[in-house]
């Protein structure tokens, strides 16, 4: 199959995927509205979301499998855009699951948070798609509206209000960033579309006479962190993921940051594949940004004692390792952020929906302290949490995928003579086993207090998740054959960074080539 | 035997069935119908059914594995028992095991040690006895993985995997202070270990990310000529490499100034555990200097200045661990710190470098885990009918046990290292070999055995022998037929090393004399650098 993407019939078939979620999630909206606040309609419309998800993963696998191509254009039509859409619609269908049984707890949320999750989700299709700033643009801001409702969707609860608030202030101010940075990348290079930034970056002393360009690839790069919460622009973070409904934190923890990494990938790799050669400053830049990132999200995880505070802070720590994938810039990195992405998911999804099991109505017994015994009480669950503990940790065989994920990034950065961001990256990875396995600690050498309360019984929907992502997590821990061929297939192929960055390690000025 | 052994083709499977056999225990743990309910009653009647599979499974491992005994070639110092399976062909990763002289007493120091571990736990772990035999089941196929691994990622794994089982038996099972020393216990070894993880995705790397293969790695690792920045200076490749496995191991070992968590998880650990950690999981340490670390690089371990720092630290291990341990009150802690002594014995043999030293390196290696064993598995004799473990606190027990009193007397002896006894032939084998190349040293390390003498004969002098002026201990019973049998077996280890080790010696001897060669020529022989056809 090849598209013609100038074409617009053909160009609205290589958007096929995207559109279905789009007009999926529009006649659900229209359903919902036309019907009575029920029980059974927000199931209706629950089901209907994932039929909707499943669908457009159908439709992915087959152009996948068809090996879709396309000309140049405003999308992508590889590999890389199939596996990262395949990745977001899992994370969307473990969070439509969870958002199941979190709808029959509270016996509040309205239909329409379902559409909203599709919704954001299609924006996510968006940026793993685009080839153009333009449509970055576009696919954040249908991504981030739709969170910013999610996240205040507990009309009842103060702590979601401030956390919709936060998130909406400071995301509108991070996008004015990430705009302003393309409007200059505009006026420097005549162009949005990626190809064409490359050809200005790529000519003759393009970047170094070009001032406004530099600002604007800063900008774009503030605005980036911002919405993959690396440090410092992670502020909003752990109020947000604390103040939201489990299961949307565990899809913004999850899938948001991975739809903003997707675009973030593309555009690094894409539009400045020569930037370390022409402007070691900026590489620099994310060089540093990686560092903060994994020592800021690590150190001061080890500070939390909310659960879901605790989780917001390790996935500013994993924003941070995925950072040294794109550090890395390569099609090496891409394909390890991929692999990441698998296990990163896996095991973020499998962690919320253990706070979701242990919590009540209201999000309540969210604190780590509440765990205290768990194994007495319920072993299994407290054996799926220390799998995603160890998962998170990256450990091998107990922790399974996640061993072999950090292992990905780090043969990436290697491979780019990253040696010390490679060191930074374990250095940091042994600080996280303090906040890691505290709740591991806690869970299994702390006596249950005699006044605690009752546990729930862990709904349906919630025990499936948790049971196929440990099964998932340790069946790729002893196999990961698979993820890898998926990671490698369908990595970014960037013709124009065939020699390796002859800038080496960040503190060191002279890094001897391999 | 060799030829029963053949006729079954023992070698091509043995060792995947070590790794399996103690897997398949774990999970018939869990099928094994043991009744429900969280009583004291309930807990104990599962404990006793939990136990007896364990005993069985860990009876059978070890069966199982007293044939390499016979099958190993004496003489030949390439790997035997070798089975090579396809793993993730992406990377190249292999599942290959095989033994040589050096890891073939580690592994069966482990399945000998492991059977006597259950008995020790036999009446002490009376709580979730299902999840800690589970966890001793999956722990030995971890330290069995490590000492057969012959490819770096599968070493890496399993080097890991054992951390998670001892983190739960400390954690759960240990004494007042378990958490603050498993917790210690896990960090030490993972802040160690993931530099290595660095080390080896970069030798694998240099590989073009096609083989993890020990030959091939160590060809490539000794012909590394790449320079690394290190605070401004440009250090060999090699070097930084060697630091980074240094660290894990030395961790491991522990070298002082690395050991400070040996002490918590010693003292905390069940006294299975402490059985474990220092029979079987200190030589982890010395087994990756002997087969990682100084083959690998044995220009940076050689290079004089790294060479007499670590001599200088195996040293200061083996005296500073011997005069801590001198004024520990509590006995444990005091055993714990004579095995900081003791593993500075091995370390100083392994850099000696001399075939003798190397070699009895390797006998103290052996000696240790069976005498340092023993002592715990005594400590915890008397722990579990006193409740205590200051040596204040008894006090003429040898009129009371009269064969406890022998049993220590003995073991002590062995550990300090009597003629007779196993710790002889491996420190004097040590001392003699090293007074070669590094004669001051030496001669500062032989004081260790006098302190040794000192600490430990004092000790059993007030455990055993002053008046028995506590009640508490008029009443203590003697050894019952089930520690008897561990003291027995262990016993007859002392003896049979002490009296007669060729068997032992002529087993690791082709190794240990491939292992110096290594290291002094720089290249394996019998070694290609030829790497498998196809790219990343």
């Amino acid at each position: 199959m090849h598209f013609d993407l100038a074409i617009p019939a053909q160009l609205s078939a290589a958007l096929a995927p995207d559109i279905f979620v789009m007009v999926g999630a529009m006649v659900l909206l229209l359903f919902s509205v036309w019907n009575r606040e029920s029980e059974t309609r927000r199931r209706a419309v629950a089901i209907g979301s994932l039929v909707v998800t499943l669908g457009a993963a159908a439709i992915i696998v087959w152009y996948m499998w068809s090996g879709a191509t396309a000309t140049q254009g405003p999308i992508a039509v590889d590999d890389f855009r199939w596996a990262a859409d395949l990745i977001f619609l899992l994370a969307t269908a473990i969070a439509l699951i969870m958002g199941l049984d979190y709808d029959r707890r509270e016996d509040y949320a309205p239909a329409e948070t379902h559409v909203l999750l599709l919704f954001a989700t299609s924006g996510m299709m968006l940026l793993a798609a685009a080839r153009d700033l333009m449509l970055v643009f576009l696919g954040i801001e249908l991504m981030s509206i739709a969170v910013y409702v999610l996240a205040g969707v507990d009309r009842r609860s103060s702590r979601a209000a401030e956390a919709a608030l936060k998130y909406f202030l400071l995301g509108a101010f991070a996008t004015g960033f990430l705009l302003y940075g393309i409007a200059l990348i505009y006026g420097a290079a005549g162009s949005t579309k990626l190809v064409e930034i490359a050809a200005f970056i790529t000519q003759d002393g393009g970047i170094g006479n070009a001032p406004m360009m530099q600002v604007g690839i800063a900008l774009l790069l503030v605005g980036f962190a911002f919405k993959v919460a690396a440090a410092p622009f992670h502020m909003w973070t752990p109020d947000v993921y604390e103040g939201a409904p489990t299961p949307y934190t565990a899809y913004m923890a999850a899938a948001v940051k991975a739809g903003a990494f997707a675009a973030f990938v593309r555009v690094w790799l894409e539009a400045f594949p020569l930037l370390p050669q022409t402007d070691g400053s900026m590489a620099l830049a994310l060089w540093y940004l990686a560092v903060i990132t994994m020592v800021v999200g690590n150190v001061v995880a080890l500070a939390q004692r909310n659960i879901k505070r605790m989780l917001a802070y390790s996935s500013i720590a994993h924003a941070g390792y995925i950072l040294v994938a794109v550090v890395a810039g390569t099609s090496l990195g891409a394909s390890a952020f991929l692999f990441y992405l698998v296990a990163y998911t896996l095991a973020t999804m499998g962690a919320f929906a253990v706070v979701m099991a242990i919590s009540t109505r209201g999000e309540g017994r969210q604190q780590i302290s509440d765990y205290a015994g768990l194994w007495r009480e319920r072993p299994w669950l407290a054996l799926s949490m220390a799998v995603f503990m160890l998962a998170l940790l990256g450990f091998p065989l107990f922790g399974g995928i996640g061993f072999f994920a950090k292992w990905y990034v780090l043969e990436a950065a290697l491979d780019q003579n990253k040696t010390y961001l490679a060191i930074w990256l374990v250095l940091t990875s042994v600080v996280s086993a303090g906040y890691y396995l505290y709740v591991v600690m806690v869970m299994f050498m702390r006596p249950r207090p005699a006044d605690a309360p009752v546990l729930p019984t862990v709904p349906g929907a919630t025990r499936f998740i948790i049971g196929a992502t440990v099964v998932l997590i340790l069946l790729f821990g002893v196999y990961p054959q698979p993820v890898i061929r998926f990671a490698r297939s369908s990595t970014l192929v960037t013709p124009a960074l065939a020699a390796p960055s002859a800038v080496g390690d960040a503190p060191v000025a002279a890094a001897p080539a391999r | 035997m060799r030829d029963l052994l053949a006729s079954i083709s023992y070698d091509g499977w043995i060792l995947p069935a070590l790794l399996l056999v103690p897997l398949l225990g774990a999970l018939a743990l869990y099928l094994v119908p043991g009744r429900s309910g969280t009583t004291a009653d309930e807990e104990l009647a599962r404990a006793s059914t939990m136990r007896v599979i364990a005993l069985a499974v860990f009876v059978i491992e070890f069966l199982l594995s007293a044939g390499l005994w016979w099958s190993f070639e004496i003489g030949v110092a390439d790997w035997q028992a070798v089975v090579d399976l396809p793993w993730i062909d992406d990377w190249g990763a292999r599942f290959t095991v095989g033994v040589d002289g050096i890891s073939l007493f580690m592994v069966l120091l482990t399945t000998l040690i492991m059977p006597l571990a259950v008995l020790g736990s036999w009446s002490s772990i009376r709580v979730k006895a299902r999840s800690y035999y589970a966890l001793l089941l999956v722990l030995t196929t971890g330290m069995i993985g490590v000492f057969v691994a012959l490819d770096l990622l599968l070493f890496y794994v399993m080097w890991e995997v054992m951390l998670v089982p001892m983190y739960f038996i400390i954690g759960i099972w240990g004494g007042e202070r378990r958490i603050y020393a498993s917790l210690k216990f896990f960090i030490y070894t993972m802040a160690g270990s993931l530099l290595m993880l660095v080390a080896i995705l970069y030798l694998w790397a240099q590989s073009g990310g096609t083989t993890f293969n020990y030959d091939q790695i160590l060809a490539l690792a000794q012909a590394d000529a790449n320079t690394f920045p290190f605070f401004g200076r440009i250090i060999p490749m090699t070097t930084a490499l060697f630091f980074a496995f240094f660290l894990a191991f030395a961790i491991k070992v522990p070298m002082f100034p690395f050991h400070t968590w040996l002490p918590d998880a010693h003292v905390e650990a069940p006294t299975a555990g402490s059985v474990i950690l220092a029979g079987i999981m200190l030589k982890m340490g010395t087994y990756g200097f002997l087969r990682f670390a100084m083959p690998f690089f044995p220009d940076a371990a050689m290079s004089p200045g790294i060479r007499t720092a670590i001599l200088v630290l195996g040293v200061i291990g083996i005296v500073y661990g011997a005069l801590v341990a001198m004024v520990q009150p509590d006995f444990k802690k005091l055993v714990a710190y004579s095995s900081v002594s003791h593993l500075g014995f091995v370390m100083l043999g392994i850099f000696a470098l001399t075939l003798q030293s190397v070699q009895g390196a390797l006998m103290v290696m052996i000696n240790h885990g069976i005498s340092t064993g023993a002592l715990f598995f005594l400590i915890g004799i008397v722990y579990e009918r006193r409740h205590t473990r200051m040596i204040a606190d008894y006090g003429g027990i040898a009129r009371v046990a009269p064969m406890f009193a022998a049993l220590l007397t003995l073991v002590s002896l062995s550990s300090i290292g009597l003629p007779g006894t196993n710790g002889f032939i491996g420190e004097f084998l040590v001392l003699v070999g090293s007074f070669r190349t590094a004669p001051y040293l030496t001669v500062i390390a032989a004081t260790g055995v006098i302190f040794a003498a000192a600490y430990l004969l004092w000790a059993i002098q007030r455990v055993l022998f002053h008046p028995l002026d506590k009640p508490e201990n008029a009443a203590l019973s003697d050894l019952n037929k089930r520690e008897l049998t561990i003291m027995g077996v262990l016993t007859v280890m002392i003896l049979w090393i002490g009296i007669y080790p060729a068997p032992v010696l002529d087993r690791m001897e082709a190794s240990a004399a491939r292992f110096v060669r290594t290291v002094q020529t720089g290249v394996a022989p019998g070694t290609t650098a030829s790497l498998p056809p196809g790219g990343r």
